[in-house]
């Protein structure tokens, strides 16, 4: 028998817990003392029909404000499948005991009242247990039997759902027009509402398929505890994803050493030939590697990401004090304590409408947001989309021990984190990369010089490409405007492609204006330890005026554009170029050739 | 001594057995790692036997890293205390028994008078003294969620300040299997491994395992009368109300706690299969049916349970 698990979610007075009373009666889970209970207090409250929601809210609290507080858990069972339901507190006060109980849902489900329709609350609701990664949505347009069972109602909520939850990230989404109260198409089809075609709440739930949910693909396995006896030396924990048997090869993160995995052994010392998510094991190594808690196994093909700096949405949980930029907690991560420090709140999400504040200074209880967290020591990590076990982790308050946030991984800063060092090295390759860098004027004859040194290099036998500066704006940098800051990211662009042309042995020829002196070195720089020649086509401004092929010059002396080089826009010329190249140096085949022959005095 | 379960190794599916106790293991294996002087309550009883074999398994090949705690309040049944003697001698455990008796003899706390006297929430000043003279860190109990209202809305690290009170309003939001231990000098954290399991769960479990429990969970002849629509055993703990008089029934006990309030149901099962179809079919929970303490208000289990009771 399978186990499902279920986050509900609703406002207020959308009969959250009288659906899921409903739920357990029907399916006779609910024992009669529980009931006579009910009935017993319902009658005190001078209430005509037992008030099903009593079963669920538990504290005194609770049943005196008929309000529900806390996440309560419910379980029930039928012949197909065993649940757990965390049932969640509707309003916004509560918002944070919904991510807690929906953190380890398959599915969730939300409920809407038919007279008021999808509410803020529901929006928000939707949005956090997507957020949380539930893959399964269903909505239950409750108190059918208040609109008359009508249809129209019916279609017009859940188009006005489905078209807020297109912005969201679920894969499953269905919707089903219930009575909590008289039962209908909870755990039996109603008769009232003939028109739909539907199975009742109960039949899905027994039906959704969510084996394929979990991450069976990369295998991760966080060192919890290490249990020694005489010379059994195993790595308890619980696999976070993927699978592991006896003879795989693992890599143990952050130290690198590789090893096989000698044995996997379930509680109590059952020898498996596999083992998977979800299951609480111990490896054993078939090396004394000597890990510790904290540390992961993973395949050598297939590692966690590292770093010290991750981006994350947050939800702030603290009604003390707020989430502040340059505050320190502890974080919670897998089976690793460390600090950390929130670097920067990059934005306030607006869950109801899903715009992003980047001007918020702080989070409060119940909000959601952006953060870049720096940590202590580097955290072992996927994004959180691709695997909650190992993309999931909490702030903890080191004063008061409260857990302050939860927080989903959405990657590291720069990405990829892990340089992966190549097994062919530049001394191996056949042939000898090198970046051309010319820099100069529009239209000082750049493109020419180039065009004519790649057609040479590559006549030669020499492998050659012509990166043009005019030709990248329409792919790799379309979208780059011309002021000062665009400038940059586009030799910055320009500079790494290139880059990775010389490291693969490729002559890379840049051409493009690049007026900044600064954008330059910067481009000089990243090519650490491979040959950079930077060429200043040094011809005079007059020249290139003159030339003016395709008439900017005289659009920019017009004002018809702005911020061009050499007219309302700086050239910084070259301070110590490698070659500089001038029109009396002749035409663009013998300008080439000096570059040529530079480059083969350089090998 | 352990029986394992298929796991069925094409579709990577847990049954849900094998599920609730890898959550249990998980949860076992992260305190032993995190705190530095857990124990484990052991009552002898059916949840903390189970709680006890699940811990076993956790740490297999290695013994328990740590020591089993009985509150005893002097009105245990003597099966019950013979098989807890048994069940430490098996698993080669430190047992620690904090006894109820001690604090009355100190005067620390008062005998109730009276036909209806229990020595139930007495225990709760006995518990909290014997984690402050032990300095336990962490407290294993077998609490199960589904057991009542208010355990309905536990955690499963639940937070204990100094006076060992639990405050349902302050709870720390729990996410994942990330739990938060944190707590200084003085405060202790009750853990509850088997927050996710039914009584139908450890009936199975049970029955899968092969676990041995006190004879009291079988059908057996005893002694009892009826008194507010229970069962409760006659033993020499008991005094008889007017016009009680004890007969003969063929009963189990589905809640092994003091004898006092403790009671049974009618019963024929003698096998934990028996059990299992029973258990299956009932219609009444297995507290509502068998302890008296529960029904003191409807909020009697909260209240308790903000004093530090188990």
């Amino acid at each position: 028998m399978q186990l499902l698990r279920i986050a509900t979610a609703g406002s207020v007075d959308d009969g959250k817990s009288t659906l899921i009373g409903r739920l357990l009666f029907d399916s006779k889970a609910i024992f009669t003392d529980q009931l006579a209970a009910v009935e017993r207090a319902s009658r005190d409250r001078g209430e005509d029909y037992p008030d099903l929601a009593l079963l669920t809210d538990g504290l005194r609290a609770e049943r005196e404000q008929g309000i529900t507080i806390d996440v309560a858990h419910r379980y029930f069972a039928t012949p197909r499948r065993k649940f757990i339901i965390a049932d969640t507190p509707g309003h916004l006060q509560y918002t944070r005991n919904m991510v807690t109980g929906a953190s380890t849902a398959d599915l969730a489900l939300v409920l809407v009242d038919a007279r008021k329709g999808v509410l803020e609350q529901s929006r928000r609701h939707a949005f956090l247990a997507s957020l949380l990664g539930i893959g399964h949505l269903v909505v239950c347009v409750n108190k059918m039997d208040l609109v008359g069972w009508s249809q129209e109602r019916f279609d017009e909520i859940r188009e006005d759902f489905r078209r807020f939850a297109m912005k969201l990230d679920v894969a499953d989404l269905t919707f089903v027009p219930v009575s909590a109260l008289h039962g209908d198409n909870v755990v039996h089809r109603s008769a009232s509402m003939p028109w739909y075609e539907g199975t009742s709440l109960l039949h899905q739930l027994e039906e959704v398929h969510v084996a394929s949910d979990r991450n069976l693909i990369d295998a991760r396995f966080p060192v919890q505890y290490v249990i020694r006896r005489s010379d059994f030396r195993g790595y308890a924990g619980t696999i976070a994803g993927g699978v592991f048997k006896p003879g795989d090869e693992v890599v143990a993160l952050p130290s690198g050493f590789t090893s096989k995995v000698r044995a996997v052994w379930g509680p109590g010392g059952s020898p498996l030939s596999e083992a998977f998510t979800g299951q609480a094991v111990a490896v054993e190594l078939a090396d004394d590697l000597d890990l510790g808690r904290g540390a992961m196994l993973c395949r050598p093909g297939n590692r966690a990401e590292s770093a010290r700096e991750v981006d994350a949405l947050v939800c702030w949980f603290s009604e003390r004090a707020a989430l502040t930029p340059g505050a320190t907690y502890a974080v919670r991560h897998t089976t690793t304590e460390t600090r950390g420090t929130v670097e920067r709140l990059e934005y306030r999400l607006d869950v109801t409408t899903l715009h992003r504040d980047e001007t918020a200074e702080s989070l409060r209880l119940n909000d959601i947001g952006r953060i870049r967290l720096r940590t202590r020591a580097p955290l072992l990590f996927d994004p959180y989309r691709r695997n909650r076990a190992t993309g999931g982790f909490l702030l903890v308050d080191e004063h008061t021990g409260d857990t302050v946030a939860a927080g989903m991984i959405t990657g590291a800063p720069v990405s990829p984190v892990v340089w992966h060092t190549a097994a062919v090295r530049r001394e191996d390759r056949p042939t000898r990369g090198a970046t051309v860098w010319l820099t100069g004027l529009s239209a000082s004859g750049k493109s020419s010089v180039a065009v004519e040194l790649e057609r040479r290099l590559v006549a030669a036998g020499r492998p050659a490409y012509l990166l043009d500066g005019d030709n990248l704006r329409h792919g790799l940098n379309a979208g780059l405007g011309f002021s000062p800051e665009d400038r940059a990211e586009n030799v910055r662009r320009v500079a790494e492609v290139a880059r990775l042309f010389a490291d693969a042995g490729v002559v890379a020829i840049a051409s493009l204006i690049s007026p900044y002196s600064e954008d330059r070195a910067r481009a000089r720089a990243a090519h650490d330890g491979l040959p950079f020649v930077e060429v200043f086509v040094d011809t005079p401004l007059e020249v290139c005026e003159a030339r003016d092929p395709k008439g900017m010059y005289a659009k920019a002396r017009a004002g018809e554009i702005t911020g061009f080089t050499g007219i309302d826009a700086p050239y910084e010329r070259p301070a110590s170029p490698d070659l500089v190249l001038r029109p009396g140096d002749g035409d663009p085949a013998a300008m080439a050739a000096a570059i040529q022959a530079l480059l083969d005095d350089l090998g | 001594m352990f029986y394992f379960f298929p796991v069925s190794v094409t579709s990577y599916e847990l049954s849900h057995l094998a599920a609730l106790e890898a959550e249990a293991v998980h949860v076992f294996r992260e305190v032993a790692a995190t705190f530095e002087r857990p124990v484990l309550l052991f009552s002898g009883g059916k949840d903390s036997v189970v709680m006890l074999h699940a811990a076993a398994k956790a740490f297999w090949p290695a013994p328990l890293p740590f020591p089993v705690l009985h509150v005893d309040t002097g009105h245990n049944f003597d099966e019950v205390l013979r098989f807890r003697d048994e069940t430490v001698a098996a698993f080669g455990l430190r047992l620690e028994v904090a006894s109820v008796q001690d604090d009355l003899d100190a005067g620390r706390v008062v005998e109730e008078t009276g036909p209806r006297a229990s020595r139930n929430r007495l225990q709760t000043v006995t518990l909290l003294r014997a984690i402050r003279e032990g300095r336990f860190d962490a407290v294993f109990g077998g609490a199960r969620r589904d057991e009542e209202k208010a355990r309905a809305k536990e955690r499963v690290f639940s937070f204990r300040d100094e006076h060992g009170q639990w405050d349902p309003r302050a709870q720390r939001p729990e996410l994942w299997n990330l739990y938060n231990g944190r707590h200084r000098r003085g405060e202790h954290i009750r853990v509850f491994p088997l927050s996710n399991w039914t009584e139908l769960d450890i009936w199975q479990y049970i029955r899968d395992e092969r676990i041995a429990l006190p004879p009291l969970y079988y059908a057996h002849k005893r002694s009892v009368v009826q008194r507010d629509g229970m069962l409760l055993a006659a033993t020499r703990f008991l005094s008889l109300l007017d016009g009680e008089t004890p007969y003969e029934a063929t009963v189990r006990f589905r809640t092994v706690g003091d004898a006092t309030c403790t009671g049974c149901v009618e019963s024929s099962a003698t096998t934990p299969s028996e059990v299992v179809a029973e258990v299956a079919a009932t219609r009444v929970t297995e507290r509502g049916a068998t302890r008296a303490d529960d029904r003191i208000s409807e909020a009697g289990m909260e209240d308790r349970k903000r004093e530090g009771y188990f």
